[in-house]
């Protein structure tokens, strides 16, 4: 293998650049996944039917479509067909586009991951917060999320590790400069380097995910509520 | 060694109009009544006909074969489950819809679970103010005061700062009292509050509830601990299969129950 020429190849790309997008895209796309499923479960623990129903609807849909629909679905449908445009920058709309379509599809892994940890949330701490007088969103937010956020570390976490890989969708929704496409245009123009190009973006996600994983599970055991 | 005091003369508990007395005295209603309660669990008939009043002041323990509904009343009293059919009044004033009010009504019933139920991620310390803090708006250094002085009259006050977890049974149980009393109830309910205790963990618990009752605090007592039951109740109430069966002084129940059921029951619970 030529490492040399492939050294030139690399400085002609935006590789380190392409990460931190999909960095960006992550971080964006998993704050609004958070808040998304957050939402999502504490109406699936309400007494409101209706409530518990649209949190059920929202979670299976987008749980149940394949995430590349979804990307496409936001370039297509809702930009191209709807013409619903968040900025008069081309590369911004779609960047917010992407973090919304990864928002939504992830928010439902969040929501089911959370209500893994309403799970480990014995009955007994919600009766005794309604014993003393508090209401279902008091207990709802001091009392069931908290333990259950702390009980969901390791399936919130596998839906992060999901998520970081996940962003390379993004190009779906004609995001460009993030990792995949910037792979797809490396080896499209030089095919004598592809092994090496598949390299460096598979063991970049390996350096960016492995501390993650590391972290969850340290996390997971930190965080768990002693019963 | 306290004397079981007289039966309270429910006949003698003024209806529930207010002009029988002076407006002067407010205190005129029984603390709970319940009126001819029906509830059901599909199929199951699980309580039948309650009639039930509790005055100020009264310690009642509710005795019984398990599964006769005992839980079941304790817990439609501050509507943790709701009833079928009847009236349940608190203070003279019927339980509300769930919501803000059932809310409020809920904090002036404390109640005291067989699983003690500490929030298991928050401080002992927090677990007695979170109530005050968050349903009554009350400052966190006046709760914080105040649930120290209830932490010492249970006898915790040095666990404040641990989790419900580092601490014994017994001392859960007591901290869950503390919690419960930390809102400044009219009645406590106490379904089994000993019965996941170590043996030698249950009388810590029954003596701070003993002193709750010569304190004058209003009670309502599930238990198998005949001892404080001929103790410190006022009346105890005898339950099977969703009624209440015989309803005395406990020295009347005891040397005399009226009812097979409560006969057989006896002779089962004090063989051993
Ligand atoms: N949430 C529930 N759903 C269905 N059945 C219940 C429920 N809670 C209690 N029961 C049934 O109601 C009956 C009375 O229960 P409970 O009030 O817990 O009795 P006790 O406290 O006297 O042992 C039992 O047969 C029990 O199985
Ligand atoms: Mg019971």
């Amino acid at each position: 293998m030529d490492l040399t020429g492939y050294w030139e190849v690399l400085r002609e790309y935006p590789v380190l650049h392409a990460f931190w997008v999909n960095i960006t895209l992550t971080f964006w796309s998993g704050l609004l996944s958070l808040v998304l499923g957050t939402v999502a479960v504490a109406m699936r623990i309400s007494p409101i039917a209706s409530l518990r129903l649209a949190a059920t609807f929202y979670v299976n849909v987008f749980r149940d479509i394949p995430l590349t629909i979804v990307m496409v679905a936001m370039y297509s449908v809702v930009w191209v067909s709807l013409g619903i445009e968040f900025s008069d920058t081309f590369t911004t709309n779609f960047y917010i586009l992407a973090v919304i379509g990864l928002g939504l599809y992830h928010g439902s892994f969040v929501a089911e991951a959370l209500r893994s940890g309403v799970n480990t949330v014995p009955l007994g701490q919600a009766e005794a917060a309604r014993a003393i007088g508090l209401t279902f969103i008091q207990s709802a937010r001091i009392i069931i999320l908290p333990q259950a956020f702390r009980g969901a570390v390791a399936p919130l976490g596998n839906t992060l590790i999901a998520l970081i890989k996940n962003t390379t969708v993004a190009s779906a929704t004609a995001v460009a400069t993030e990792t995949s496409g910037v792979m797809a245009a490396m080896i499209e123009n030089r095919p004598d380097h592809v092994i090496l190009i598949f390299l460096t973006f598979a063991i970049g996600y390996v350096i960016i995910v492995v501390p993650v994983g590391v972290l969850i599970t340290h996390l997971s055991q930190r965080l768990a509520v002693k019963r | 060694m306290i004397e079981a005091p007289l039966a309270p003369d429910s006949l003698a508990v003024p209806e529930t109009s207010v002009s029988s007395t002076s407006s002067a005295v407010p205190e005129t209603y029984p603390v709970v009544e319940m009126k001819d309660v029906n509830k059901y669990f599909g199929q199951l008939h699980v309580l039948q006909d309650i009639n039930l009043t509790v005055d100020k002041g009264e310690v009642i323990v509710i005795i019984g074969p398990s599964g006769s509904g005992k839980s079941t009343l304790c817990r439609t009293i501050n509507r943790l489950e709701p009833i079928d059919s009847g009236e349940i009044l608190i203070a003279g004033q019927p339980l509300p819809q769930e919501g803000r009010d059932l809310a409020k009504l809920r904090a002036e019933v404390g109640m005291v679970f067989q699983s003690f139920n500490l929030f298991a991620h928050k401080s002992i310390l927090n677990n007695v103010t979170l109530g005050p803090r968050v349903a009554r708006g009350i400052s966190k250094d006046q709760a914080e005061k105040e649930a120290i002085a209830l932490l010492e009259r249970v006898g915790i006050k040095d666990q404040a700062n641990k989790l419900p977890a580092q601490l014994s049974g017994g001392q859960q149980q007591r901290v869950a009292i503390a919690r419960a009393l930390a809102m400044n109830p009219k009645l406590m309910l106490f379904d089994e509050p000993t019965s996941a205790l170590d043996p030698e963990m249950i009388n810590e618990v029954l003596d701070v509830m003993t002193n709750l009752a010569r304190d004058g605090m209003t009670m309502l007592v599930v238990t198998h601990e005949m001892g404080f039951a001929r103790r410190v109740a006022d009346r105890v109430i005898f339950m099977a299969d969703g009624l209440i069966l015989e309803q005395a002084t406990p020295q009347e129940f005891f040397t005399n129950p009226k009812t097979d059921r409560a006969k057989d029951f006896l002779a089962k619970i004090l063989e051993h």
